[in-house]
């Protein structure tokens, strides 16, 4: 097999999620901060500058640059070339132009704003006619996107891969993408949790966001500085948890589920070291130096203490230290209800990072009642 | 105001065919405008007249319009892709196969497959715009939360049509995404708590009773579950898509329109 040059090497060890991962994570505070601290450091970095036209420019030659040159890359072109991932490179290149273009008008208007003048659709209340200022406007998007459907589907054939066969799986077998977000989970979490419970939270979490939200300001128009705390964890849950893990899912991930960096050669054979152990058998064989006891509740005692530190004493502290204004602002019922949701997702981090870096499977396990945390 | 030239149209313009369907002919004055608004029931799902901020292109991004235009096209092309298709494992595949090669202008399967992926990355999009627009806030909370259950429908819509080509893809990715509702607590098989809906030695969630088999209509991804999909995709989402199609837009409306600062 040949060498990689040195960069390829670098990106394959560089976007495993192990590593991107914390990266991302370290670096998502500063580049959204939700406090005004980490706000002042942010200016400090001049990170602001993203969101303004050279930024712009940046991401884009930055983003570019690596697709065009992955494409040199026999295993690159393979993947990302595969029609059905195709609309997935678009959705990359989509989410960041659009991320970029909201921002810009955010900073535009908080700069206005902190002038003491309105945000800039303020400027533009007087009524217009809707024949034909709004009607040909539509008519124009209409036609474009019919030419991008149509040219689309010349140019790419819809794949139709080999008749179904039951007894024949394909490896890796992979959900639709808009659900390997979820399925990324499952490496995490038993089914139960990644695929029914933590569905049904998310959508009650997206549904509840207006009423959780009672900050009166930022309504109507692009402004990040009047509601710093909301964008950043939306966008906490947007980029990271949602669109970064269907990119991982969809271009990482090869034969039984294992990582492949992007330039890697998807070897059915490649084997990762499975030597995950739960946290009752590290409790008690590793640290106390004797066999599991039988009873299941004694056994799982550590797990479930940890749960309930977790959710039930965590968000007391967090109430009087670090969201003390949080609380102050949202009141008990919305700030009960906000922590508990933000600590069950951010539990997915937690769970990432002590698989990777202490092998841990389950927290509880008690897998003969299916019941494994 | 100077008299303004006729236009070239003006025979059908004004003949009496046009003027009973359109009542209004090319609007040219303020008030012509306003009718045409009022008058067709298309466009009149828009007010007569709107905040200038909120034609911009930068400020909605026309992402929800758009949603809405690629359903009506996937509506379209899937309509013409029944023609062909039969709902049955010994036919699918095959009639998959024939509307490439034997149906004349053969891409009505990739507009409608191409369209899917990008109507579900466009509600997404609409929904970072509503997002960041603040627009969720009072008195639009209800229409986000409809919001919520169209890009839940839509996605359904996407998971059901998956399956029917009928290829490896199709089955091994429904079998995937199924196994899951096989976990549900309490109803599915191996979900925690499953054991405790009992009777004795009785067990009431089993592979032939859980949530996976409702879904799958039987222990696999087989002959039922492509009927069931196909009639959920075709006839069963759309129908209730639509009907919170409607709430959403008249909502908009009702809600003051788009939203705009105070
Ligand atoms: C099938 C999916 C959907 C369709 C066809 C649709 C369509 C539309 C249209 C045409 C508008 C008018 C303004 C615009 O174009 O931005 C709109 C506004 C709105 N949509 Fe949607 N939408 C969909 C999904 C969603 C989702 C997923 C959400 C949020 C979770 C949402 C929340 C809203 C809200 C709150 C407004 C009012 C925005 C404002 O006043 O500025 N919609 N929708």
């Amino acid at each position: 097999m040949e060498e990689l040059s040195w960069p390829k090497h670098l990106i394959n060890v560089l976007s495993n999620p192990k590593y991107l991962f914390p990266l991302l994570l370290g670096l998502f505070v500063f580049i959204f901060p939700p406090t005004d601290r980490l706000h002042r450091i942010h200016l400090r970095l001049r990170l602001d500058r993203l969101w303004t036209n050279a930024g712009g420019v940046f991401l884009l030659v930055l983003f570019l640059s690596f697709f065009l040159f992955g494409l040199t890359d026999p295993n690159f072109r393979l993947i990302v070339t595969k029609a059905d991932n195709v609309p997935i490179v678009g959705l990359i290149f989509l989410v960041t132009f659009f991320l970029w273009f909201s921002m810009k008008q955010a900073l535009e208007n908080d700069r206005r704003m902190a002038d003491g003048k309105k945000p800039i659709e303020a400027d533009d209340k007087d009524p217009v006619l809707v024949w034909p200022d709004l009607v040909y406007g539509e008519f124009i998007a209409m036609i474009v996107c019919t030419i991008l459907l149509i040219v689309w589907s010349i140019v790419l054939t819809a794949p139709l891969e080999q008749p179904a066969n039951p007894a024949v799986s394909p490896n890796p077998s992979k959900a639709p993408w808009y659900f390997l977000g979820l399925q990324e989970m499952l490496v995490y979490f038993d089914p139960w949790i990644a695929g029914v419970v933590f569905p049904t939270v998310i959508i009650i979490g997206i549904m509840a966001i207006p009423y959780l939200d009672n900050n009166k300001k930022g309504c109507g128009y692009y402004s990040f500085a009047d509601r710093k705390m909301a964008v950043s964890v939306f966008m906490f849950f947007w980029l990271v948890l949602w669109i970064f893990l269907i990119v991982v899912g969809t271009f990482l991930r090869g034969p039984n589920w294992n990582f492949f960096g992007p330039f890697e050669v998807w070897k059915i054979s490649k084997l990762e070291a499975l030597t995950n152990v739960n946290l009752s058998e590290l409790i008690y064989m590793k640290l106390l130096n004797r066999r599991l006891p039988d009873n299941i509740l004694v056994r799982e005692m550590g797990g479930f203490l940890v749960i309930l530190g977790y959710f039930g004493v965590l968000p007391l502290i967090l109430m009087k230290t670090l969201f003390r204004k949080l609380h102050q602002d949202l009141g008990n019922v919305r700030f009960s209800f906000f922590t508990i949701m933000l600590l069950m997702s951010f539990s997915l981090p937690i769970k990432m990072m002590l698989r990777w870096f202490f092998n841990i499977k389950y927290i509880v396990a008690i897998p003969e009642y299916f019941f494994n945390i | 105001m100077p008299k303004a030239k006729k236009s070239f149209l003006a025979p059908i313009t004004e003949s009496q065919i046009y003027r009973s369907i359109m009542r209004v002919g090319i609007p040219s004055t303020r008030r012509e405008r306003m009718m045409i608004v009022l008058s067709n029931v298309f466009i009149h799902l828009h007010p007569a007249r709107i905040p200038k901020h909120a034609v911009k292109v930068k400020y909605t991004w026309c992402m929800g319009g758009l949603t809405f235009f690629i359903f009506l096209v996937l509506t379209v092309t899937g309509i013409l892709l029944m023609f062909y298709y039969r709902p049955v494992t010994e036919y699918a595949y095959g009639d998959i196969i024939d509307l490439k090669e034997q149906v004349p202008l053969g891409i009505m399967r990739e507009i409608h497959r191409w369209g899917a992926h990008l109507m579900v990355i466009t509600v997404w999009l609409h929904m970072f715009r509503v997002f960041m627009t603040g627009s969720y806030k009072p008195p639009r909370e209800f229409n986000w939360g409809v919001g919520v259950v169209l890009l839940l429908l839509t996605m359904f819509l996407s998971f059901t049509g998956y399956l029917l080509p009928w290829d490896q893809l199709a089955i091994w990715a429904i079998t995937v995404g199924s196994r899951m509702a096989g976990a549900t607590p309490f109803i599915g098989t191996s979900g925690p708590g499953s054991a405790l809906l009992a009777l004795g030695d009785v067990n009431f969630v089993h592979e032939a009773s859980d949530a996976r088999f409702a879904m799958l209509g039987g222990r696999f991804v087989g002959e039922a579950t492509l009927l069931r999909f196909y009639v959920l995709h075709c006839i069963g989402l759309p129908f209730i898509i639509m009907i919170f199609m409607i709430v959403h837009f008249w909502r908009v409306r009702k809600d003051g329109g788009i939203s705009g600062p105070t």
